[in-house]
């Protein structure tokens, strides 16, 4: 099932791919990156590559929340949740994640109190009818989530509820793409910029790419349309010698963003000195901890968490495709020990990693691979 | 957990001021609304849902055609949207 087939604004589509060619220079070889996970997943349930002239190669960053988690946080969170009197509360994504001690499945089937939920405000309300467990939400996510995770703190706050806390893993975007920019692994001609992330943080922390790196970014939505107008607008660009950041998605996403999801995040939270990313290693300010006057309600000083760093599995070559450095189907294990069913590494599990969306969409193994390249 | 998918909203909860109650996909349920406290929401409105949060405000044509992209996804969306329905942010 290809783009062509199930997309009703082929006819467009196939004009923009076009004017895309008509963009590139001849001889020369473009690499976009595409830094959200959502825009992987597209991008592979409808064969966009396919789509594109083969000097464009579309390069997936590392915006899956769920893939940049490192081993050894899963396995503080898993500690935690095996304490006394504790329910851990977390999203789907984080369930099948493997630490170095197993998954959070795992420890729910050893008897650990281990609970799906949807919202933050889920896990607070656990909370509110459990006053005898004490309750630890297990938060990830770019700043697209960060801001609801605030909000329900401020709410326990408010309503004085005391068994609640948040173990906090939440990550800025920013940071990741300035790793990604100083890597010597990677020459990157332009990015496509995150949809949602960019509702909350707005387009103005992405000038840096434009006035200190000379690269364009363009915010694009989730639409293949989408996707193919703002790879049409990094060639025009790059065409025209012009580095800026451009705002496809403004339907959605407004040029300053959302201040008040800022706020609450600043209110709640404060960066930390460093983070450590699953393949990116330590990254300086690039991830959130809950301010001082909140530590009620911060996990990490409730629990004694263990903080240990947990190499991962030197089979997993998560990093360098989280870096964009190699394409999925190019890791050793992709598709034969790594699978979404049983997976080694984290961009198996989540729908939005990269190598869930190759799979499920794909399907490449590397026989498969090396028949194409063959024939 | 990272889509984004948008609900009309159909109903403000005059007790709650930060509730909304929204329409997805024929789902309805109650979204916190606090993060647009610098915008007017009203029925008929459609928001960005995001955890249980509306993100932001997007108008109508968009939200259809981000609706008729997500139903076209499959189980992401699914997933996403059961998630929803048996969430209940509202109540104790």
């Amino acid at each position: 099932m290809r783009f062509v087939d199930e997309f009703r604004d082929a006819e467009k589509a196939q004009a923009l791919a076009a004017q895309i060619t008509a963009l590139c220079e001849p001889g020369r070889q473009y690499k976009l990156m595409e830094v959200c996970g959502g825009h992987t997943h597209t991008i592979y349930k409808h064969g966009i590559d396919d789509y594109l002239p083969e000097s464009i190669t579309l390069v997936h960053g590392p915006g899956c929340p769920v893939c940049v988690i490192p081993m050894g946080r899963v396995d503080d969170a898993i500690s935690i949740a095996e304490q006394p009197d504790v329910i851990l509360t977390t999203f789907g994504d984080m369930m099948r994640v493997p630490g170095g001690q197993g998954s959070f499945f795992d420890s729910k089937a050893k008897g650990a109190d281990i609970r799906m939920v949807y919202s933050p405000l889920d896990a607070l309300k656990v909370a509110r009818r459990n006053p005898d467990k004490r309750v630890v939400f297990m938060a990830i996510g770019f700043e697209t989530t960060a801001p609801s995770t605030a909000m329900t703190v401020l709410r326990a706050a408010s309503e004085g509820i005391e068994n609640f806390s948040i173990f906090c893993n939440h990550v800025t975007i920013i940071p990741a793409i300035k790793a990604i920019l100083d890597s010597p692994d990677l020459r990157l001609d332009g990015f496509i910029g995150p949809g949602h992330v960019s509702t909350v943080i707005g387009c103005r922390p992405y000038d840096f790419i434009s006035a200190q790196h000379a690269k364009p970014l363009v915010c694009a939505g989730f639409e293949p349309l989408d996707i193919l107008q703002s790879v049409y607008m990094i060639m025009g660009q790059l065409a025209a010698g012009r580095a800026e950041v451009e705002n496809q998605y403004s339907r959605v996403v407004p040029w300053e963003g959302n201040p008040k999801a800022l706020g609450v995040i600043s209110e709640v939270m404060e960066l930390r000195p460093y983070f450590e990313w699953r393949g990116l290693g330590f990254i300086s300010h690039s991830a959130l901890k809950v301010r001082d006057s909140y530590a009620a309600f911060d996990a990490e000083r409730i629990f004694e968490v263990p903080g240990v760093r947990v190499t991962d599995p030197k089979a997993c070559q998560c990093g360098e495709v989280l870096k964009g450095v190699i394409k999925p189907w190019e890791c050793k294990v992709f598709g034969t020990a790594c699978t979404p069913e049983t997976p080694i590494g984290t961009c198996m599990v989540s729908s939005e990693g990269a190598c869930a969306a190759y799979y499920n969409f794909g399907r490449f193994s590397r026989d498969r691979v090396k028949e194409a390249i063959r024939t | 957990m990272c889509l984004g998918i948008p609900g009309e909203v159909v109903e403000l909860l005059s007790d709650q001021p930060d509730l909304a109650t929204v329409e997805v996909s024929g789902v309805r349920r109650s979204i916190n609304v606090g993060l647009l406290e610098n915008e007017v929401v009203s029925p008929g409105d459609w928001v960005l849902i995001h955890v249980g949060f509306a993100l932001s405000k997007i108008d109508e044509e968009e939200a259809r055609a981000a609706l008729e992209f997500l139903e076209g996804i499959g189980q992401a969306y699914d997933e996403e949207l059961r998630a929803l329905q048996e969430s209940g942010i509202d109540g104790p």
